[in-house]
């Protein structure tokens, strides 16, 4: 018992081998010095961590906290209606959706636009810190957490395909038609650069710093 | 777990990508999804059947996708006039209005993605189905992994079903037939990639090598 326990601790570090990004190929550190850096099965550059992950997060996480404030506070889309010019704010979307009466897709837009990036913004901050100031505490739980960012930050894209599709489609000059707004950008940047921000991040890192002790929830 | 300390590389272990915890890939069975058994983190799916189960998903996504393209999404309606969007009008509609940033992620988000990965799909296993070795068979798997998180197709239907729910407020909107062929489209591109095992992949170009 006592020795499966060791043994389930060996990780890829402490064999003196690294997992290719791409496709896991288990490959030793002697390869790699012999034979190249690139993966032999793939042929992507090999790395223990992601390169720069932690100065890259930082940076990425940052221009995204920049930018969220004219995502917000720009209008993303105008509506003329017989003339009548109406500009709407990713907030001001949301409660015109909810005013309608619309109550589950006004929810969906609000996680989606609203919840998710500052959650997302958040969450990575608070991991980035975690490992900068190398915290030991439930080890598990933040991979889970850097788990969920990774994987909902994608579906802030929402409005930005919205916007698209109601620009195309209504363009009838005199009656109505549709135009984006500046914060459309800002907020299309939001979630790209912090999608980056989630990529660049290694949860390898949290392990590292956790110095092989496994009781970490 | 026993490891060779003098292995070059290997596919008997792998290390868990988000916690680098070995695994001996053998406890892993057919038909299972392995995780991490520290982080929990998904390390890969077996499926008997796996190559070519992902090879008709694919050939339906791109199939579906085909014909997404051909019809309109919605159609608008607002005192006798009329007006429709295909899937590739609003990069173009972002890209006229002066919005070009907007225009090409929009393009690349809803239409270069979503059909770069069936294509690079298809190119890869098609050919495997026909015992060939596919030309690009390195930047194919890299290109897959690479082009996984921009392909937005199921976020883009949620941006069709909020943009016909803001619409209904003053004309009258209509569902297209591209809609329905979009849906089966993203359908079958999630079911190509669950079903898609990389190592049965390996596996088979290493047999094609020999």
């Amino acid at each position: 018992m006592s020795g499966e326990r060791q043994q389930a601790r060996l990780t890829a570090t402490s064999i003196e081998a690294v997992s290719c990004h791409v496709c896991n190929l288990l490959v030793s550190n002697r390869y790699r010095s012999e034979h190249g850096n690139a993966c032999p099965r793939c042929g992507t550059a090999l790395h223990r961590r992601k390169p720069d992950s932690m100065s890259r997060t930082w940076a990425l996480l940052i221009a995204a906290a920049i930018l969220y404030v004219p995502a917000n506070v720009y209008p993303i889309l105008t509506v003329i209606s017989f003339g009548q010019p109406t500009t709407s704010t990713i907030i001001g979307g949301v409660i015109e959706l909810a005013a309608g009466g619309q109550w589950v897709i006004a929810a969906v837009v609000f996680i989606a636009s609203v919840f998710v990036p500052i959650f997302k913004i958040l969450a990575l901050l608070f991991l980035a810190l975690s490992v900068q100031l190398k915290w030991q505490a439930r080890p598990r739980a933040r991979t889970l957490l850097y788990r969920f960012t990774e994987f909902i930050g994608r579906w802030s894209m929402i409005d930005i395909f919205m916007i698209s599709i109601l620009i195309a489609l209504v363009k009838l000059q005199a009656l109505a038609t549709v135009t984006a707004g500046p914060g459309a950008i800002a907020f299309a940047a939001v979630v790209i650069i912090t999608m980056f921000a989630a990529m660049t991040f290694d949860p390898r890192l949290i392990w590292d710093t956790e110095g092989m002790s496994d009781d970490g929830g | 777990m026993r490891i060779d300390r003098h292995f070059t590389y290997t596919e008997s272990h792998m290390a868990c990508p988000e916690c680098d915890l070995l695994h001996l890939v053998s406890d892993i069975r057919e038909g299972e999804q392995g995780h991490c058994i520290r982080c929990g983190a998904l390390l890969f799916v077996r499926h008997r059947n796996s190559l070519d189960r992902a090879l008709a998903f694919s050939l339906t996504g791109l199939s579906f996708f085909i014909l997404a393209n051909l019809f309109p999404l919605l159609t608008f309606e607002m005192e006798g006039h009329t007006e429709s969007n295909r899937l590739i009008d609003g990069a173009i509609a972002f890209w006229q209005a002066g919005y070009w940033e907007l225009g090409i992620a929009v393009f690349i988000f809803s239409v270069f993605a979503p059909l770069a990965v069936l294509l690079v799909l298809v190119t890869l296993l098609l050919p495997l189905r026909l015992g060939r070795a596919p030309l690009f068979v390195k930047l194919q798997i890299r290109l897959l992994v690479f082009l996984k998180p921009w392909a937005m197709s199921e976020i883009f239907i949620l941006g069709i079903i909020v943009a016909f729910v803001k619409l209904q407020d003053f004309a009258d909107v209509g569902i297209g037939l591209s809609l329905f062929a979009f849906i089966l489209m993203v359908i079958a591109t999630v079911m190509a990639y669950l079903t898609l095992d990389t190592r049965a992949l390996w596996a088979r170009l290493e047999e094609l090598a020999v």
